[in-house]
């Protein structure tokens, strides 16, 4: 709260100083590593399958808290790139393509394109009309592949192979599929640090608090917020890619628009403007979530609650208490 | 001709339900500037109650009018608990704090009625159609709903334009802090537009309630229709809201009904179809995005800010 604590860093420039935000942030990381060890030693294979899956919406969380949390653009229908992902891995699996050389690309390529549409169109509104003209996207991509006939409809389709990698990698391998994942996350984590970190995302993150004195000093800022809102698309489309294998399903209620609601709870969960926020986040989220589907029958009249209780008494989610713990 | 006549009133009665949902909406965008993701749950709770105290009472009308009530409660009874406590954020901690909400009615909506949804039957006279044209039936259930959304809509265009209340209504949207300065009590003023608001949206719940099955969830989606009206209007425009729920209505029920033909003119009849309702379900939002590419403030854009 007082000044002293906030001008240490300052003075101790030089030294280093390990901050427990870092610590905390580390010590995730390890739990997470450690997790197929916990399940060879248990063999609590539940264990697994929940936490791919929340490493996997972990990384949803993190492409939309790049535009979200450091860009400002609040889009309310991210869940469209997962499903789009998700969608192109089961497209074509099951018109025989099974290498992940091509499906994972191709997902990365088509939910990257159809945010460059969506972006171009919906850039130029603002504020609630922004929420509102992504979530309008993302409905229409939902009853798109409620459409589709061929490939499930509203019921979905069974993906029966998941992606080959030439022996490279095996996916079938619960452990492997996990270490994996894990990778693709804190490669993405480490690549969204630099994207805020360099010339591209000082301009985004100004463009933020300012858009009108960035285009006055001369950045077209339109331009740069929609290659940061492509980005973001086509990272949570190999998210997509990603859950399309690990759920060896895919169908339209990946994009339901409850989805991306539960997006942006992770990404606020955890605290936007921090890199490992969407991590704590969808951990904090899904732990909670499957705690007490066990415990009661009635999960959601304890979680939203708990939901709102965030959004009236925390600013900064989950960082800003680590925060906290390092002012006070 | 008289099939597009009939599927325009189809369209007209899903734009006047559309209506009850949107003004609220919009009601509470323009004046508390909140994003309100548990709109939808308050148009379920309106269906649910009118289901059971018509059991309760043996009533339709006297079932309905209690639920009206009921849901009007609880709107304000939420706005006074948690609602109030986020006004003046920012629209994400409205958008976490009702999808809190929201998960929070669906569950207990299931904890109070069960998973199985309700039906709520009507009183027996009104189960019959009219001829309104030379050959043309239509029922009389969906000509009531028409006729008493419309009152209602021109009910609240009197309270809002011509009474008191609603003048305060809408100074508030225009400069809440001078409102408050000058004596008026803001809060009361919100629980109360927060309550006309639910109450609405209960109404449409309720009305809408025989037609379609009362389950859990069904305010989801037609939130979402109602946040397209909104947007397409103008936040913060009711005259906006109506214009445009009347549109989305129409386009909604017309494409559903012509678009899957019109495509059978050029494809196959599977591929139409399924093509057809993937479109026809697009619809709303394509007119939408037309519609914001155009104008980004929506048709009717609120003048003040």
């Amino acid at each position: 709260m007082s000044s002293p604590p906030r001008t240490c860093p300052a003075k101790a420039g030089t030294a280093r100083v390990v901050r427990p935000r870092f610590v905390i942030n580390a010590g995730l990381v390890l739990i997470l590593a450690l997790i197929p060890v916990y399940v060879a030693a248990t063999s609590d294979a539940f264990a697994l399958t929940l936490f791919t899956r929340v490493i996997i919406l972990a990384l949803a969380a993190l492409s939309l808290n790049l535009i979200m949390g450091f860009g400002g653009m609040v889009s309310f229908g991210h869940a469209a790139y997962l499903g789009i992902g998700g969608y192109a891995v089961g497209i074509l699996a099951k018109e025989g393509i099974g290498s992940g050389f091509v499906q994972w690309p191709v997902a990365i390529a088509a939910s990257a394109f159809y945010a460059l549409v969506v972006g171009a169109l919906s850039l130029r509104t603002r504020g609630v009309y922004f929420i509102m003209i992504t979530l309008a996207f993302a409905q229409m991509i939902y009853y798109v592949a409620i459409g589709l006939d061929r490939y499930g409809g509203d019921d979905g389709l069974t993906i029966y192979r998941r992606s080959t990698f030439g022996g490279l990698v095996d996916l079938n391998n619960k452990a492997m599929f996990y270490y994996l994942c894990l990778a693709v996350l804190l490669a993405s984590i480490y690549l969204v640090w630099c994207i805020v970190n360099s010339r591209f995302g000082m301009v985004i993150q100004g463009a933020r608090s300012n858009e009108r004195r960035m285009r006055a000093i001369g950045f077209p800022t339109l331009r740069y917020r929609l290659v940061c809102f492509v980005i973001a698309g086509a990272m949570c489309g190999l998210a997509g890619a990603l859950l399309a294998n690990h759920t060896n399903f895919i169908s339209p209620a990946m994009m339901h628009w409850t989805r991306s609601g539960d997006l942006i709870v992770m990404a606020v969960l955890g605290g936007m403007q921090a890199m490992f926020g969407p991590l704590f986040g969808a951990v904090t989220y899904l732990l909670l979530e499957e705690g007490l589907s066990r415990v009661t029958e009635f999960p959601n009249l304890i979680l939203g609650p708990v939901l709102l209780l965030v959004a009236i008494a925390f600013h900064g989610g989950i960082d800003g208490l680590i925060a906290g713990v390092r002012r006070g | 001709m008289l099939y597009f006549i009939e599927q325009c009133l189809n369209g007209i009665q899903l734009g006047m339900l559309l209506f009850m949902l949107a003004a609220g909406l919009t009601l509470i965008f323009g004046i508390m500037d909140l994003v309100n993701l548990a709109h939808g749950s308050l148009y379920m709770l309106g269906a649910y109650f009118a289901a059971t105290f018509a059991a309760w009472t043996d009533s339709f009308v006297l079932g309905a009018m209690l639920a009206l009530a009921a849901t009007a409660l609880v709107g304000m009874a939420l706005e006074v608990v948690a609602i109030r406590r986020l006004y003046g954020r920012n629209h994400l901690d409205h958008v976490l704090g009702t999808f809190g909400l929201l998960l929070f009615f669906n569950e207990l909506v299931r904890l109070i009625w069960g998973p199985a949804g309700l039906t709520l039957s009507l009183p027996s006279e009104m189960l019959s159609a009219v001829q309104i044209l030379p050959g043309l039936y239509y029922p009389l259930y969906r000509l009531v709903i028409i006729a008493v959304t419309l009152a209602v809509a021109l009910l609240l265009y009197f309270v809002i334009m011509r009474t008191r209340l609603g003048m305060l209504i809408r100074a508030g949207a225009s400069n809440r802090e001078m409102v408050g300065a000058l004596g008026i009590n803001i809060k009361l003023l919100y629980t109360l537009v927060f309550g006309l608001g639910a109450a609405l949206a209960g109404f449409a719940g309720l009305m809408q309630a025989p037609i379609l099955t009362v389950q859990i969830g069904m305010g989801e989606n037609i939130l979402i229709a109602a946040f397209v009206v909104v947007t397409i209007g103008g936040i913060g425009s009711i005259r906006g809201a109506f214009v445009a729920s009347l549109l989305v209505g129409l386009a909604d029920t017309i494409g559903r009904t012509f678009v899957p033909d019109l495509l059978h003119a050029f494809l196959t009849e599977s591929a139409s179809s399924s093509l057809g309702r993937a479109l026809s379900s697009m619809m709303i939002y394509v007119v939408m995005a037309l519609v914001l590419i155009v104008r980004p403030e929506g048709l009717f854009p609120a003048t003040s800010k």
